[in-house]
């Protein structure tokens, strides 16, 4: 059944203090630009891309934290109406998210019994105070945090024992979807794994869909089902996960991949370093949105080529078919 | 024993209930602040200080309002004046005493209304943003541009002479600081990850501003609030002074210099010793503010 359908969503904000006279047209940074999937129950879609990608902004363009400026949400066949206060409020009982900055996404002046029990309270309010109170516990228990530690502050804790906190404050709605920015790079490598373990348990255990944003192609592989490759806030690549890593057709997917470090001293891995920098999202390029940084670039990708279906995967390249017989 | 025990349980690890987590933060706090010398010797004047206010029926040697035309004017330590007596006769000591009563009370109430006020402001600015963000900070630099003495002065004559409007006046004008600095912490927080987190919780504004933005912003307001009392005291004083706050015979400080300016040279003590109560609590104040900033100070990191 799918969850969570997206179809060509646009995010785009105007800086209005460019523009500060009425007759002066202001600025606009386009984030994302047109992303469409859909993700089936249970399954979980990895977010790769450079930073500046969109991806943080498309995740939280999902969540309603930011409006989407165009294209559709739909969630469990419902689309979503981001302005209506209804829809905004069923959004928040299916979707949850865990944010980046595990310290930072914790109220220092809260303990961690309060921080828990206010989502209890507000999405559960018929539920008494000792209700509450086994409700904590057991989501306390289910990220592995003692019981014991519920009455301290945010600042006793670990980066990974905050990030827990942090999973199980998301938990404590009891959503469908969780929508992860970037959990764990901001984590120790060895706690990393703890945490995305801990998330891989609990999609088991409750049935959860998760969308995993990383810019660390390694750890997106690890946890998912389907890979989404962004660039400029625009889709390159997208295939089940195992295609994406190893039959990739999108260059751009290519270079990602030769970056990522591989523990074997035996195999040479030749890496593809990209020139220049990201293309502003102020003036986006016409065209490919990768043409400027595109080792391949020909005249044929002045045109904006559309996701089509390469090999084993999806990908936005009109020389993908011809990229993949240059022997690497 | 019990005190062994109960500075365990205070500095316990693994609190078992909220207020033990509660009362533990503030005992760390108490620890850092008591190393603090100049801060606990301003801490040990205001609470003397307090205690004279409290207890000034019973340590008064004389009814603050009785004059005695005959012992006018009398030098410190004679005819049984500790303190002197001013040109009407009365004891200095005492009515310096019942003055600590009046001095504490204005510092109380503006303490409470100024920064309550500010805070609002500012954190709903701040919050806000937009075109109620503009609005509301150029009110507060419409009020930061006058002089604040001169400003109550314009209330106080307004709204008439005592001690109430005197507490008005200056709150009126103590709040557009409190208002920027709430403003300034909203705008660090407004934008943090826990509020959007908060946000995906289905909090409103309403609950985001009074139950995460006010309790984050409240460290830096009490600072602050502390480091001014010496200038709400002097305002008041001032305001004592050109007879626009507490009116006589009540025994404000700042009216009781005024009564004394005119026998300054020859009997300093009229106005001197009033004088010297003002500078210790101000100075107290300070010492304590400066104290509590080492504390509280959010980016000291202790908490």
């Amino acid at each position: 059944m799918t969850l969570l359908s997206v179809r060509d969503l646009e995010v785009a904000f105007t800086l209005r203090h460019t523009a500060p006279w009425p007759w002066q047209t202001p600025d606009v940074v386009h984030a994302v630009n047109g992303v469409s999937f859909d993700l089936e129950k249970g399954q979980t879609l990895g977010i790769v891309g450079e930073s500046g990608c969109g991806k943080s902004t498309l995740i939280r363009a999902i969540a309603g934290l930011v409006t989407p400026s165009e294209g559709t949400v739909t969630l469990e066949g419902q689309q979503v109406a981001y302005h209506s206060k209804a829809d905004l409020t069923r959004l928040r009982r299916s979707v949850q998210m865990i944010f980046q900055d595990p310290v930072a996404s914790l109220n220092p002046r809260m303990t961690v019994h309060q921080t828990l029990e206010e989502p209890i309270r507000q999405f559960f309010p018929d539920r008494s105070a000792a209700e509450r109170k086994r409700n904590v516990k057991d989501l306390l228990d289910r990220v592995g945090i003692p019981e014991r530690n519920a009455n301290r502050y945010p600042h006793e804790f670990s980066g990974g024992q905050c990030q827990r906190i942090g999973i199980a404050r998301a938990l404590a709605a009891e959503p469908k979807l969780l929508l992860c920015d970037e959990p764990v790079s901001a984590l120790d490598v060895s706690i990393q794994a703890q945490v995305v373990n801990l998330l891989r348990d609990l999609q088991r255990e409750m049935g959860l869909t998760l969308v995993f944003v990383a810019h660390d192609i390694g750890i997106v592989r690890h946890i998912s089902d389907e890979i989404l490759v962004m660039y400029l806030g625009g889709m390159m690549e997208m295939g089940a996960g195992r295609d994406v890593v190893t039959q990739a057709a999108h260059p751009y997917t290519q270079a990602l991949l030769s970056a990522v470090p591989v523990p074997d001293p035996d195999v040479k891995v030749i890496p593809q370093i990209l020139t220049g920098d990201l293309p502003s999202p102020l003036n986006l390029p016409t065209g490919c949105f990768f043409r400027s940084r595109c080792i391949h670039a020909t005249g044929a990708c002045a045109q904006r080529p559309a996701l089509r279906p390469v090999g084993a995967t999806r990908a936005a390249c009109v020389r993908a078919e011809e990229i993949a017989r240059i022997p690497a | 024993m019990s005190e062994q025990t109960l500075r365990q349980w205070l500095l316990s690890d693994e609190p078992t209930s909220r207020r033990q987590a509660r009362l533990s933060a503030w005992y760390q706090g108490w620890l850092a602040f008591r190393s603090n010398t100049l801060a606990m010797l301003g801490l040990l004047i205001l609470v003397f200080l307090i205690l004279c206010a409290l207890f000034a029926p019973l340590l008064a040697t004389h009814d603050p309002f009785t004059q005695d035309l005959a012992m006018r004017l009398q030098p410190p330590g004679e005819s049984g004046y500790l303190l002197g007596s001013d040109s009407l006769g009365r004891d200095i000591y005492s009515r310096l005493l019942y003055g600590a009563r009046i001095s504490l009370y204005i510092v109380l109430l503006v303490a409470m209304v100024a920064p309550l006020l500010g805070l609002v402001i500012g954190t709903v600015a701040g919050y806000a943003g937009g075109w109620l963000d503009v609005v509301l900070m150029r009110i507060t630099d419409i009020f930061l541009a006058f002089p604040r003495l001169i400003l109550a002065l314009a209330f106080v004559a307004a709204l008439g002479a005592g001690i109430e409007n005197a507490v008005l006046a200056i709150s009126l004008t103590a709040w557009p600081p409190y208002a920027r600095i709430a403003r300034a912490e909203t705008l660090t927080y407004r934008n943090a990850e826990f509020i959007h987190a908060i946000k995906l919780q289905g909090a409103g504004p309403i609950r985001i501003i009074t139950r995460h933005i006010w309790p984050l912003c409240l460290s830096s307001l009490v600072i602050r609030v502390t480091l001014d009392m010496a200038g709400i005291i002097l305002t008041a004083a001032g305001l004592g002074f050109l007879g626009l706050g507490a009116q006589p015979p009540s025994p404000e400080w700042g009216a009781m210099i005024s009564e004394g300016r005119k026998y300054i040279l020859d009997h300093w003590w009229v106005a001197t010793i009033p004088g010297l109560a003002i500078f210790a609590i101000s100075l107290a104040f300070n010492l304590l503010g400066d104290g509590l900033r080492d504390v509280m100070d959010p980016k000291g990191g202790t908490q």
